[in-house]
């Protein structure tokens, strides 16, 4: 495999034999080289995000106490180490934009869409290799534009990550103004970089998959990732658009959204969530296909009901474009309209249900390997399915009068984005690493890390549900205003330590990762016995990937097939004859 | 952990806390079944010597049990839940005795005008009130809400009521109190800076003592600020 047939594989492609650094590790067009570069980036915006969650957490356990070393904070966020309401409202705006836009998004579609596609269909490299470059290349000075927005007059964007109007669009109602228009800006700037990659994702998954890769060998994690980069091209723009109109409200003076001039601030609730709500299964989805990969390896068990978990993600996709009116229950809207969006929402229950069953399924009668992803991958069903159903209690019309813009719904996307797809993430990350890197990541340190975070996770996290049974608001700087939360104060400082704790759990896994990559063991092809095509070229895969174009047999999930020595079988190996005859 | 609604106060909270209640019984099965079947499979299943997996690629019948049972649940939960919704929300469903109030949040501050003595709203004899609202037990009440400057949130949770406050929309929000007391109101919101500090009290009055206060204020003002009703 060979030198020899990976550089007529550049030749192939019009590359030049020997590239220089600047082409091979900056502005490279390999996808494996890119897919580790958003990888590098969303580890560090992961990193910001939790640090400002930190300083909330110290203002709602601590109010009105200087924080540890919060001297070294300027005077215009937290005089004396005591953090001004203002930054507060900054705080939490930039935590949920970073840790959406910049961390878990490009995580799991920047990271292990590039990564995985070529690999995983048997490709040299995506469609588009130029195009993928520029995607990670706009996606930085995205980012550290929206970094920038802590540094100007005013402080940063103020109006949560949700950034209603009029709140967002007239700078006297909250005192930005600079840091208001940079976040739309860097979030425009970011749509493209996404567009750019989704457009490159279908394109790859629908014309460059390997002889034999019929769409239902394709592993769950491609479906999941091809699904989701249909949502991001539709959903992204849709985003772009409503920004560039909020950022003409705020400079040309339009009035999109503003009322004092004929605006309708709930237009911009209308576009902003039929962008948000099939952009929370962009952030869901693609975990869910990878956790379907590794929960297959883990129990060395074909995946359970392949087909209905392929129909699953396309109906919960499906099902994410009618529901953005869950959001908007209590906006004004016409009250009609709620009990048409809560059906619909309910409805996700279904094909949720099917997922975590076919997991469930998955494990049933396996030979079941704790290695530190598949531990990820279980807690991922474990955790998700507490978010899960606890949205049940939002869709309800009713009961989301009560609960709506309370902790309730803080705990509930946690256990989504955070139980649901970091765990899957991490999960993902320590799975593919030995692929990208080479070496692997220890597995003691990695199972303490997952044990830690585990539970420090569900320490912080469970007790916000009984915050939003008592109707304990989200975005305040300060509970003790209010005589009912006042008993809460014990819980809200329970949660905090938990938070540092957890925050602290990471170093963990910074470490492990960072040591990995200089001290781990050395991986080999195939260290989990998986099937993928990826496992079948050395790690890390040489430019171009594949030496010669692989020719697939079967699908990706067969595991402990009858008449097959081993208990797996890679997807370029023939099947024997009578072995997994419905394995098609 | 603690999963008790507080203590309610108005006439459908009972509706939305059994909504509620009968919920959590739901996730609370669907919760067990999963966790503990995870935990079971994991110990049950882990890899031993000598053993294989089962080579299987699924089993209609179950998917068919695990799709159906759910899909029934939510469209009887839905159907319940759309009933009640229609009677505290719907656009019709404010009651024709309801004792009308115009509610105008601004930041940071709740400017409440009671209707005066005659019940009526725009009449002479309304008053209005900063952070305070009072109205009598056991009569029906609807707020007509608005916003002068961004959007705001009315929530009183012991009457399991929010509602939006929208600039350049009129909405109506009723609820009728079951119990004499004080209530917090809060902006649920995210409206600002002071965000966390726009509280406001609800008073609920036994009817005789409601109406001498509301003539004891209406004489006040009258007195005191002629012409400044707005």
């Amino acid at each position: 495999m060979t030198s020899v047939a990976a550089a007529a594989d550049h030749a192939h492609h019009g590359e030049t034999h020997e590239l220089s650094f600047v082409r091979k590790y900056v502005f490279s067009t390999d996808h494996k080289v890119i897919g580790i570069q958003f990888l590098l980036m969303s580890l560090v915006f992961l990193f910001v995000g939790g640090l400002l969650a930190m300083l909330i957490r110290w203002q709602l356990g601590f109010p009105n106490e200087p924080i540890p070393g919060g001297a070294a904070l300027p005077e215009t966020m937290a005089p004396g180490g005591i953090l001004l309401p203002e930054f507060y409202n900054s705080l939490v705006t930039m935590h949920g934009t970073f840790m959406i836009f910049f961390a878990i998004m490009p995580l799991l579609v920047g990271v292990f869409g590039n990564y995985l596609i070529p690999l995983k269909i048997g490709a040299p490299d995506m469609a588009f290799p130029r195009l993928n470059m520029w995607s990670f290349w706009v996606a930085v000075p995205a980012g550290i534009l929206m970094l920038s927005g802590f540094f100007v007059e005013g402080g940063h964007a103020a109006a949560g990550w949700t950034s209603y109007a009029p709140l967002s669009a007239v700078s006297e109602y909250t005192g930005v103004s600079a840091g208001q228009k940079i976040w739309l800006l860097s979030i425009a700037i970011l749509g493209l970089s996404s567009i750019l990659g989704a457009t490159n994702y279908i394109t790859t998954v629908v014309q460059l998959r390997a002889p034999g890769m019929t769409w239902f060998r394709l592993p769950l994690s491609i479906w999941a990732l091809f699904i989701t980069a249909i949502l991001v091209l539709l959903a992204i723009p849709i985003l772009s658009g409503a920004a560039i109109m909020l950022f003409f409200d705020q400079t040309l003076g339009t009035h999109f959204f503003d009322p004092a001039g004929g605006g309708q601030p709930l237009l911009w609730q209308h576009l902003f969530w039929y962008f948000g709500h099939p952009e929370v299964y962009i952030l869901i989805l693609p975990a869910m296909g990878m956790v379907s990969d590794i929960i297959a390896n883990g129990s060395r068990k074909p995946v359970f009901g392949y087909h209905s978990m392929v129909f699953a993600i396309i109906a919960i996709a499906f099902l994410g474009w009618i529901v953005w009116g869950h959001h908007m229950f209590q906006s004004g809207m016409n009250p009609r309209l709620g009990t048409g969006f809560m059906i619909s929402t309910l409805l996700i229950a279904v094909p949720s249900a099917i997922k975590t069953f076919n997991w469930m399924g998955t494990m049933w009668l396996g030979s079941l390997r704790f290695h530190v992803p598949m531990l990820h991958a279980i807690s991922f069903v474990a955790m998700f399915v507490i978010g899960g159903l606890s949205g049940m209690f939002m869709a309800s019309t009713p009961v989301d009068i009560y609960i709506h813009d309370t902790y309730f719904i803080v705990a509930h996307i946690h256990y989504v984005l955070f139980g649901g797809s970091l765990f899957a993430i991490f999960g993902a990350v320590t799975y593919w690493y030995p692929k990208m890197f080479g070496r692997l990541m220890n597995p003691f340190w990695g199972k303490v890390h997952w044990l830690l975070t585990f539970v420090f996770f569900n320490c912080t996290f469970f007790p916000m549900h009984t915050l939003g049974v008592y109707g304990h608001m989200r975005r305040i700087y300060d509970p003790t205003q209010y005589e009912f939360l006042q008993p809460l104060m014990g819980i809200n400082r329970f949660i905090t330590i938990s938070a540092f704790l957890l925050f602290a759990s990471q170093i963990i896994f910074v470490v492990n990762f960072v040591m990995g990559w200089f001290r781990g063991a050395r991986a080999g092809e195939n260290p989990w016995e998986d099937n993928g095509l990826e496992w079948t070229v050395p790690s890390p895969p040489p430019h171009g990937n594949f030496a010669t174009v692989p020719t697939v047999h079967h699908g990706p999930y067969e595991y402990s097939a009858p008449g097959v020595v081993e208990d797996y079988l890679p997807q370029n190996r023939p099947l024997p004859d009578g072995a997994g005859r419905d394995a098609r | 952990m603690q999963w008790i609604l507080p203590p309610s106060a108005s006439s459908y909270a009972g509706d939305i806390d059994f909504l509620y209640y009968l919920i959590l019984v739901i996730t609370g099965v669907a919760f067990v079944v999963v966790e503990v079947g995870l935990l079971w499979f994991a110990i049950r299943y882990r890899a031993r010597p000598g053993r294989r997996a089962t080579y299987t690629h699924g089993n209609m019948r179950a998917e068919v049990v695990w799709t159906a049972i759910p899909a029934v649940t939510v469209v009887v939960l839905g159907i319940m839940s759309g009933g009640v919704w229609n009677n505290i929300k719907g656009r019709d469903s404010v009651p024709a005795d309801a004792l009308p109030y115009r509610v105008t949040a601004r930041q940071f501050e709740w400017h409440v005008t009671h209707p005066g003595p005659d019940g009526v709203l725009d009449t002479p004899d309304d008053f209005t009130l900063r952070n305070q609202l009072h109205v009598p037990v056991g009569r029906p009440v609807v707020v007509h809400l608005g916003s002068e400057d961004v959007i705001h949130s009315f929530f009183v949770p012991a009457f399991r009521i929010k509602q939006d406050a929208v600039p350049g929309m009129h909405i109506r929000v009723w609820f009728e109190a079951t119990d004499v007391g004080a209530y917090e109101l809060a902006c649920a919101e995210l409206c600002g800076l002071g965000h966390y500090r726009m509280g406001a009290m609800v008073t609920v009055h036994e009817t005789r003592e409601f109406e001498e206060w509301t003539v004891g204020q209406a004489a006040l003002r009258s007195d005191a600020a002629q012409g400044v009703t707005p």
